[in-house]
Formats: C-alpha cells, sequence, structure tokens
C-alpha cells in the first residue's frame, strides 16, 4: 500500500514537472525571478507570489491602488509568465488620530490662557471658540489650538 | 476631494516646502494636514496660505497640524512672548506651579520635549521647568 502510494506521488510530481517544463521557462525559475524584483525594490516590499504552470498570484498588502498594479506589471514582465492573478489587497488609510475630549480640554485650558476673551468648548472633539480676539492674535491661538488634534476647529470668535 | 480642490494651493506649498512625515488625509469633508516643517517660516508661510483661501479661518474645514521640526536637547531656544516673561512650570500644563519666569528674547536650553504642547527647558540662572512651546523659537 504505502509502495502503491510513493509510486503515484512520484508519477504525480514528474507529471506536474513535465507540464510546467512545456510553457518555457520552469515555475521555480520564474518564482525566483520575481523573489529578486521584490528583494531590489522597496516598492515591492510586503508582496509574495507562488507560481503554478506559469500563472503567478500575488498576495499581500500595498498602501495604495498604484503600488498594486505596479507589482502586477512587475510580475508580468519576468519572463515565462502566461498571466498574473492580483490577490493584493490596498490597506485601507490610517483614519485621522483624534484627541479624546477629556484630553483636548485640558491642551484648550493651555492655549487658550493668554487670550483672556476667548472661550474654548469641546464636544465629540470638535472645538468651538467663542468669544473676542485681535486679529493679529488668531492665527498664533488657531496653530495653538490645531496641534491639539481636534476633529475640527469652529471659530465663532468676533474679531476685532 | 471638494475641501481637497479649495485647499490645492495649501496642500501644494506643503509638498514643495520640505514638509517631513507630510499627510494629507480628508476625513468627513475635514482636510487633516501633518507634518513637521523645517523651520518656522515654513510653517508660517502654510498658515498664511491656510487664512488667505479661508479668510479669518472660518469654515472649520482644515486641521493643520505642521509643527516644527523638534529642538533638540541641548539645543537653545529664544523666548518669543510679545513682551512679558515667560512661566517656568515644574509640570507640562498651566495647572502647573510657576517655578520662574524666563524674560522676554531671553535665550534658554532645550532640556527634552515634554509632548507638542510644552518642552522642558533650563534657563541660565539654573532654573528648569516647563514652557509652552508656541513661546520658543529655535535659534
Amino acid at each position: 500500500m504505502n509502495l502503491k502510494l510513493l509510486m503515484f506521488g512520484a508519477m504525480l510530481s514528474t507529471g506536474l514537472a513535465i507540464s510546467s517544463c512545456k510553457g518555457g521557462a520552469k515555475d521555480s525559475d520564474i518564482q525566483t525571478s520575481f523573489n529578486e524584483k521584490v528583494q531590489a525594490d522597496a516598492r515591492l516590499s510586503g508582496i509574495s507570489a507562488s507560481v503554478n504552470e506559469g500563472v503567478v498570484t500575488l498576495n499581500g498588502q500595498c498602501p495604495d491602488e498604484s503600488c498594486r498594479s505596479y507589482a502586477e506589471q512587475s510580475a508580468k514582465e519576468v519572463k515565462g509568465v502566461k498571466s498574473v492573478v492580483n490577490n493584493i489587497t490596498v490597506m485601507p488609510a490610517a483614519g485621522v488620530e483624534i484627541s479624546p475630549d477629556a484630553t483636548l480640554e485640558t491642551g484648550l485650558r493651555d492655549a487658550t490662557k493668554d487670550y483672556p476673551g476667548v472661550t474654548a468648548t469641546v464636544v465629540n472633539g470638535e472645538v468651538t471658540l467663542t468669544g473676542t480676539i485681535e486679529r493679529d492674535k488668531l492665527a498664533n491661538l488657531m496653530q495653538a489650538v490645531n496641534s491639539l488634534n481636534p476633529k475640527k476647529v469652529n471659530n465663532n470668535l468676533t474679531i476685532k | 476631494m471638494a475641501v481637497q480642490e479649495k485647499y490645492a494651493e495649501l496642500i501644494n506649498a506643503a509638498k514643495s516646502s520640505g514638509v517631513n512625515n507630510l499627510q494629507v488625509r480628508e476625513q468627513n469633508n475635514v482636510l487633516y494636514i501633518d507634518g513637521e516643517a523645517p523651520t518656522g517660516q515654513v510653517k508660517d508661510n502654510l498658515w498664511n496660505i491656510y487664512n488667505k483661501l479661508d479668510p479669518d479661518f472660518r469654515s472649520g474645514d482644515v486641521v493643520l497640524d505642521v509643527k516644527v521640526s523638534g529642538m533638540a536637547a541641548g539645543s537653545k531656544a529664544k523666548v518669543v512672548t510679545e513682551k512679558s516673561n515667560l512661566n517656568v512650570r515644574r509640570g507640562p500644563g498651566t495647572d502647573q506651579p510657576i517655578v520662574g519666569k524666563a524674560a522676554h528674547h531671553e535665550i534658554v536650553t532645550v532640556v527634552s520635549q515634554a509632548n507638542d504642547q510644552w518642552t522642558l527647558i533650563r534657563t541660565d540662572a539654573g532654573e528648569e521647568g516647563y514652557v509652552y512651546n508656541q513661546y520658543l523659537e529655535k535659534v
């Protein structure tokens, strides 16, 4: 039984080896060439490939669509590749980091300290500025408030 | 996308003026621009463009957080208050007790950057404490 299985396995692998030779370049050669490309090109980092009868299947993650199509093009350029299955996923862009309201409140207390006419309130990351300010001080205040990672800043200040 | 079109000049200026780790993102119709400007001048220029495109920053559709690249420990900084002395505090926050003052236009030594708002400094008189970043300028 074991011997039969072994023989069957040997036949199968020989068959596979023959079929992969038919199309020209061997799958293993394609694999090696593509791996070399990946190593030489930082844009392809994170991409892996498997090859079966000249068909390259790409896996991994890309930061954007252009990286994804670039990887596909790079694989197509490898000698002996018949087609490319592109299973690379595009990573969702990292969301914007918004400070919690308590952090914003502490930061706003510091940021508005030197502007006695200004009141800042926070609701769900949204900062609203009310009161009065001189125009030449507005940019400084806005810079301080923007550096706190708010969701948005509503400037309802009366400008003197 | 509309917000990015409105602020195209601002985005392009940030891209072309050597802002490090520049990130331009849009979320719920708010444009977030983050990065590190090589100089205070670059940062001021971006704010001038922002003010031009959205006079007095009224629209609430941008969060512009471009910091001036961190001041290295041991470097010197100038106190740029309007005219008064700068409070030096025990900890990073205006709720912290005042432990000293740095004079207007005094040159102080940066000990470390506590966070985006506060820097630990040492005055020539040997006083050490935290000051608000906005009143320090790289020299």
